[in-house]
């Protein structure tokens, strides 16, 4: 019986985090993912310089041009080079998703928190989340903008007021099944304020649900971004966005449907990513979810 | 059963005020004048003093609240500032569309996600389970706008299978208009059918490890019998509330959707109001969607009661 191989525990203790960044990389779904998301990334931060043309740069001639060499996704009504304005509109998208990720995180916590652990206001505080939950994401969101203006400002602070009360939920609920375990009691007992209670034992522990969350978040609010521009309730159409490049293609997309296939595109491929890469982050920091799957 | 159908009638009532008063909020104390909005900038201080006035716009905010809260409470919407008509009689004329377009959308959604979900929970790890996992992931990052005008390209202007956008001439009988309908549900129901087949395995899966369904298995009983009417019994309380749910994503994406096919519903009224600032218009359109929403969940919460003998109530 010597030649059974008994597998070693790990002689290199791993951070938590390398650890969870090779159990996503394992599974290809979310590693082939990550990379659409870094190329997504690329693109957008390095907009100015890697555009092969300016994204409002007109050229008559070259109208509603098919993908060439020259222009990979074709050209719009007005020449202007698909690829490039593309690039412009991850930037956009992905800026508003950053922001709308941040605002709606900081806040669902504290909201989160303050309700679940310290049960202030509990019963308000969750009232007033059903209330705005009581609205279709897209609807809030249109609303707000008809009250608020157009800038990018704007569509942060109407996306996050709309993402808020969801983040606020998971929180909460996260907070209620920590409040009960027995690490939180012990705290308390040896007479740890609530601030370190929060600070060291609970916010700690709220990080893998909120990463999950926040992932989907991002995901939610590249697609109610795209619908708002598209509506033409988002920024203003001078600047280039997936959704609003979609909206000016309907008129041209008989002749030209690249138009609406590439920022289309960019969508369904940014989204989709950050949901595979939310699932695999689920999968991989709740043990019960991946025995069943 | 009474007691708790009454205490869930309540709580609906305290989270429909709390949707009035953000309502409230979202027009008269976030900053911009509507006044000034509705007029343009070509507009004198004189004419938004008087149009101020005119909407009550000039009493100081507590008094507007608890008037705006009285009119709610007599569910009086107001008129209209731009289609010379009541909100409530806007609303009413297109809410028909609106609701047969997500009753539509919302059967197809279930008669989609259901059947896969429970599939691929049965079929788990396989390369079909897979294969249906990433259809809903797909579904579900698909924006319907874009499912929509990819359906009116391929079917409508290449294939001339289905007309384009509208909702025919005024004399076109159901079933012409049901053919107008078609593309704008399967548009709105993909992304709901997505999270529906998704909700479903999960439940399904769930369900599957329960001894009892192994008892069955073992009993001897066909295996389709064990999955539809042991497990799956007990896994359509939960399919249910998700479908309550998705009742909000349809509600907002019909404002969408009836956008790209030019269909006149509420969606179409709520987008060229904001467009327009026809505030009363906005409000009134929150108010009601949001209150079908809240509704339905109601109605939901309550057959969950009935269909799942372990609720408490």
């Amino acid at each position: 019986m010597s030649d059974i191989t008994v597998p070693l525990p790990a002689t290199r203790t791993a951070s938590p985090a390398g650890l969870l960044l090779r159990r996503l990389i394992r599974r290809r779904l979310v590693l082939i993912s990550l990379l659409i998301l870094l190329i997504v990334l690329v693109a957008a931060v390095g907009a100015p310089w890697l555009a092969p043309y300016a994204p409002r740069k007109m050229d008559i001639a070259h109208r509603l041009a098919a993908p060439s060499a020259a222009h990979w996704f074709g050209t719009d009504e007005f020449g202007r080079d698909v690829l490039s304005r593309c690039m412009y509109g991850a930037r956009l998208s992905l800026t508003v998703g950053f922001f709308v990720v941040l605002a709606s995180l900081t806040c669902g916590t504290v909201i989160g928190v303050v309700s679940g652990y310290l049960r202030q206001f509990d019963g308000v505080l969750m009232r007033v989340t059903d209330a705005l939950m009581a609205f279709p994401d897209i609807l809030l969101a249109i609303a707000l903008m008809a009250a608020l203006g157009a800038s990018l400002t704007d569509v942060v602070i109407a996306l996050g007021t709309v993402y808020t009360p969801r983040v606020a939920r998971v929180a909460r609920g996260a907070v209620l099944v920590l409040r009960e375990l027995q690490f939180i009691e012990a705290a308390e007992a040896l007479g740890a304020s609530s601030r370190r209670v929060i600070l060291v034992h609970l916010l700690p522990n709220l990080l893998s649900p909120l990463l999950v969350q926040g992932t989907f978040v991002f995901a939610f609010s590249i697609l109610t971004e795209a619908a708002l521009s598209f509506l033409g309730a988002g920024v203003p159409p001078t600047s280039p966005t997936w959704g609003n490049m979609i909206a000016q293609a309907q008129e041209y997309m008989q002749d030209a449907d690249w138009l609406i296939l590439a920022p289309g595109l960019c969508i369904v491929l940014t989204v989709l990513s950050l949901q595979a890469v939310g699932d695999g982050l689920r999968d991989a920091l709740d043990p019960r979810l991946r025995r069943l799957t | 059963m009474t007691g708790y159908i009454l205490r869930r009638i309540a709580g609906m009532v305290v989270v429909m005020f709390l949707v009035a008063t953000i309502v409230f909020l979202i027009s008269h104390v976030i900053p911009g004048d509507p006044a000034a909005v509705m007029l343009g900038p070509a507009a004198t201080a004189a004419d938004i003093a008087a149009l101020r006035s005119r909407l009550g716009l000039d009493a100081p905010l507590p008094v507007q609240y608890v008037q705006f809260m009285q009119s709610v409470a007599r569910l009086r919407l107001g008129e209209s500032i731009f289609l010379s008509r009541s909100v409530a009689q806007a609303l009413a004329e297109r809410a028909p569309l609106t609701l047969q377009l997500t009753v539509l959308s919302a059967g197809l959604a279930t008669l989609i996600g259901v059947p896969i979900g429970v599939l691929s929970a049965v079929k788990r790890g396989s390369f079909l389970d897979q294969a249906l996992t990433a259809f809903a992931m797909a579904g579900a990052s698909l924006p319907s706008f874009w499912i929509g005008l990819t359906l009116i390209e391929f079917l409508a202007v290449r294939l001339h299978l289905l007309p384009v956008a509208g909702y025919g001439p005024p004399d076109a009988t159901f079933v012409e208009r049901l053919s107008y309908l078609i593309m704008p549900a399967i548009a709105l129901g993909i992304p709901s059918s997505a999270l529906i087949m998704r909700f479903t395995r999960t439940s399904m899966l769930d369900v599957l490890q329960e001894d009892y369904v192994r008892t069955a298995r073992a009993k001897g009983l066909a295996p389709l019998t064990v999955i539809l009417k042991h497990a799956f019994r007990n896994a359509r309380t939960s399919v249910l509330t998700v479908i309550g749910l998705t009742v909000a994503g349809l509600l907002g994406g019909a404002i969408v959707t009836e956008t790209v096919f030019a269909l006149p519903g509420v969606g179409n009224l709520v987008v060229s109001a904001v467009l327009r600032r026809d505030y009363p218009v906005i409000q009134g359109a929150l108010l009601v969607i949001s209150g079908v929403y809240v509704l339905v969940n109601l109605a939901i919460d309550i057959l969950y009661a009935m269909l799942d003998p372990r609720v408490r109530y």
